[in-house]
């Protein structure tokens, strides 16, 4: 039965007209894995030694049990965000003849192959290897070893609690943010140290492996606890099918100053509001608005001043880059609607500029409390600004022509709890490292105003040559209209 | 009104449509009857130009449909599901395409009143997204949006499956209508040849892509469609 699910799993990826596209996409990814395999594995050998030459006088394999916590909170918080469920489309097996508890064991089971669980083995299998050779106990180590997958496994099963119970309203991760802040606080503060605590439990079960047997207990119940949830999901009246909800007319009369897009500008703005996926990427403008609070409380960056681009793409483009990079996928649902009323494709695509427009403004203006930190701030945000509206809004909308799978507003597919990953954010790397690359090749040749200058300077003959860009994109769009209308009808 | 020339649509090398000739004139309700595979819906999209012909062409009002979109303004349809707006309720869908198709909220009101008979009171005034809406009462919202804005080409793909019985003799009035006003080309395609010998005065059969049969509709023709779909 294993090898049926693995089967249709395989013909499922290998079948949507959307692996075309993701190749790319994948081999990033690849690279990414490989990246942090090696880096995991370079920790792994070096950590006896450094930790020997910075605690000379302490036991290295104690010393770094004490570092446990954070390891266990940080690997939970990049589960959260990064780490999915495996998702399968379960609704056609639900009336054929296999066990309701044997589709959810599947999709247990498949989760414990998952590149989370791997990646610690990568620094704690040398590491170990280097303990033994330096003369500790053998069996000492060996459960050791046991103990940190069981951890791992442990963090797997409840990262899905905490994600299906937190899928049910939109600040999904203000929770977790805030509670793992506070268990770090208590723990560097000294009020409860975690850390020692932690380390004693891993160091005293080490010791007497009995209490693994324990720890297993608890692992039996999170994974009961996860198939619990699951079991219950698997009826199409609970999770397959949306829930009704009440209805919230709005009649958007102030968008009839916009002339004839008015229309889309109707649908986008209840595009937006009324859909639980684009709803999250207005609650990711706050995170996005907060970002520059990471770097320049740092006095050492405020001598880069070419960072404040990078950091000023991101502020006041972060909705552009979130709603603009599901251009068209957003209308996926109804595009062949779209495609056969009648609709000047220049309208539809000026409506989602507009709006994006009007964010990198509206974000502006807000952002314009960093003066604090000083006034070039100010004057890269606003070069940064200007580039958003002329460069980057063109560039996403023009992505968008390549894009073939439509976005599921009502998230019908089951056990499809945040709907997005890690993928999500590659592709505004280009967006905020084209310009900053600009910024910083001026300002170590010619300095600071003319790094601003050039950056503004491109944003404005975005902006001169809009009419013209936005024609080319136009006949873009309307080049690839086929593939779109046959790729959005396929069912993700 | 609609001329259709040479036109085939393969996949992969196979046939799917072959139409060599066809001609609708203005006014005309037009059947189109065929089992699963006929090619019903691809002929559609073709009109829609949802997809493209792999030869020939279809000319409604002398426009050629895969080259300019001005036959877009006279045209409407409601082909499936997929052409709903699922997070807009039905009045806003209305208004919606009522603002594509140039007509103000005041004469969209005045036609959706029309049809408050075929909404049954469960469309209008509910507080309900359309994707909450079941499959029958969807298709009720598309079937009344593609009136909306004085079409004179109304293309409807299986208006009639997943209607109960009440709405299906409301639907079929509601054409009939239609296909009295000489203004209005309808046409429609399905697998009931009671219905859609009831409100079409002309069936075409296809047969895997074939026009099989071109029939004017009259007493004989149900039984002759019958007879056709037995062997």
């Amino acid at each position: 039965m294993i090898k049926r699910f693995l089967v249709l799993e395989w013909k499922q990826f290998f079948r949507s007209s959307h692996w075309q596209k993701s190749i790319a996409i994948n081999i990033l990814m690849v690279f990414l894995a490989v990246y942090f395999m090696a880096t995991f594995l370079i920790m792994g050998f070096a950590v006896y030694n450094l930790l020997t030459e910075f605690h000379p006088d302490s036991d290295p394999f104690i010393v770094f049990n004490g570092f446990l916590f954070y390891w266990i909170i940080a690997d939970l918080l990049m589960r959260f965000f990064f780490q999915k469920l495996p998702v399968m489309s379960v609704k056609p097996l639900l009336t054929l003849p296999i066990k309701r508890e044997r589709i959810v064991h599947y999709v247990l089971g498949k989760s414990v192959m998952s590149f989370f669980n791997i990646l610690p083995l990568f620094a704690i299998v040398p590491f170990s290897a280097i303990l033994l050779n330096n003369g500790y106990d053998t069996s000492v180590i060996l459960s050791w070893i046991l103990i940190i997958i069981l951890i791992s496994l442990f963090n797997n099963f409840l990262n899905f609690i905490v994600e299906s119970l937190s899928a049910e309203t939109e600040l999904s991760f203000l929770p977790i943010v805030v509670f793992s802040a506070a268990l770090f606080a208590l723990n560097y503060f000294e009020i409860v140290s975690f850390s020692e605590l932690i380390s004693n439990a891993v160091l005293g079960m080490a010791n007497k492996p009995i209490f693994i047997l324990v720890f297993s207990g608890l692992l039996v119940a999170v994974y009961s606890f996860n198939f619990k949830i699951l079991r219950r999901k698997l009826y199409i009246d609970n999770s397959l099918k949306t829930k009704s909800e009440e209805a919230k007319s709005s009649n958007l009369e102030w968008t009839k100053k916009f002339g004839d897009i008015a229309p889309f500008m109707q649908l986008d703005i209840r595009l937006i509001l009324r859909n639980k996926r684009s709803r999250s990427s207005l609650f990711i403008i706050i995170i996005g608005l907060l970002y520059g609070l990471f770097f320049y409380p740092n006095p050492m960056l405020l001598e880069y001043p070419f960072v404040f681009v990078f950091v000023g793409v991101f502020v006041t483009g972060v909705f552009l880059m979130t709603f603009g990079q599901f251009i068209p996928a957003w209308d996926g649902d109804y595009y062949k609607l779209l495609m056969s009323q009648n609709i000047k494709y220049e309208k539809y695509l000026k409506s989602k500029f507009m709006l994006m427009v009007t964010s990198v403004v509206v974000l502006f203006v807000l952002s314009t409390p960093y003066v604090y930190f000083g006034w070039k701030i100010l004057l890269a945000h606003f070069a940064a600004a200007i580039y958003n509206i002329g460069v980057n809004s063109h560039v996403i909308l023009f992505a968008g022509s390549f894009n073939r799978k439509k976005i599921e507003l009502d998230q019908r597919a089951a056990f499809n709890y945040q709907g997005t990953g890690a993928v999500q954010w590659l592709v505004g790397i280009p967006l905020m490292i084209v310009p900053m690359l600009i910024a910083t090749l001026f300002y170590f040749t010619l300095g600071f105003e003319s790094a601003i200058i050039s950056i503004s300077l491109l944003g404005l003959l975005g902006i001169v040559f809009h009419q013209k860009l936005m024609r080319f994109i136009t006949g873009k769009y309307q080049d690839s209209k086929y593939k779109m209308i046959e790729a959005f009808s396929q069912e993700t | 009104m609609i001329t259709v020339n040479d036109l085939t649509k393969k996949y992969n090398g196979i046939s799917v449509l072959n139409i060599p000739d066809l001609a609708i004139p203005k006014g005309q309700s037009f059947g189109l009857v065929g089992n699963n595979g006929a090619g019903k819906t691809t002929f559609f999209s073709l009109l829609l130009d949802l997809i493209q012909p792999s030869s020939g062409e279809i000319r409604t009002n002398d426009i050629l449909v895969h080259k300019s979109e001005d036959w877009k303004p006279f045209t409407s349809s409601f082909i499936d599901e997929s052409f709903l707006v699922g997070y807009l309720t039905p009045e806003e869908y209305f208004y919606f395409i009522g603002d594509l198709r140039g007509q103000n909220k005041a004469d969209v009101d005045s036609l959706i009143s029309q049809f408050e008979d075929f909404f049954h009171g469960e469309i209008t005034g509910k507080r309900k997204y359309l994707r909450n809406l079941s499959k029958g009462n969807q298709k009720k919202v598309g079937i009344v949006a593609s009136l909306i804005g004085n079409p004179e080409v109304i293309i409807l793909d299986e208006p009639f499956a997943n209607l109960d019985p009440t709405t299906q003799i409301r639907l079929k009035q509601i054409i009939k209508k239609l296909a009295n006003n000489r203004n209005v080309t309808v046409l429609i395609s399905s697998h009931d040849l009671m219905h859609v010998t009831e409100v079409c005065e002309r069936i075409v059969v296809l047969d895997k892509g074939d026009i099989v049969k071109d029939l004017a509709t009259s007493e004989e023709t149900l039984k002759e469609l019958e007879h056709h779909f037995t062997d």
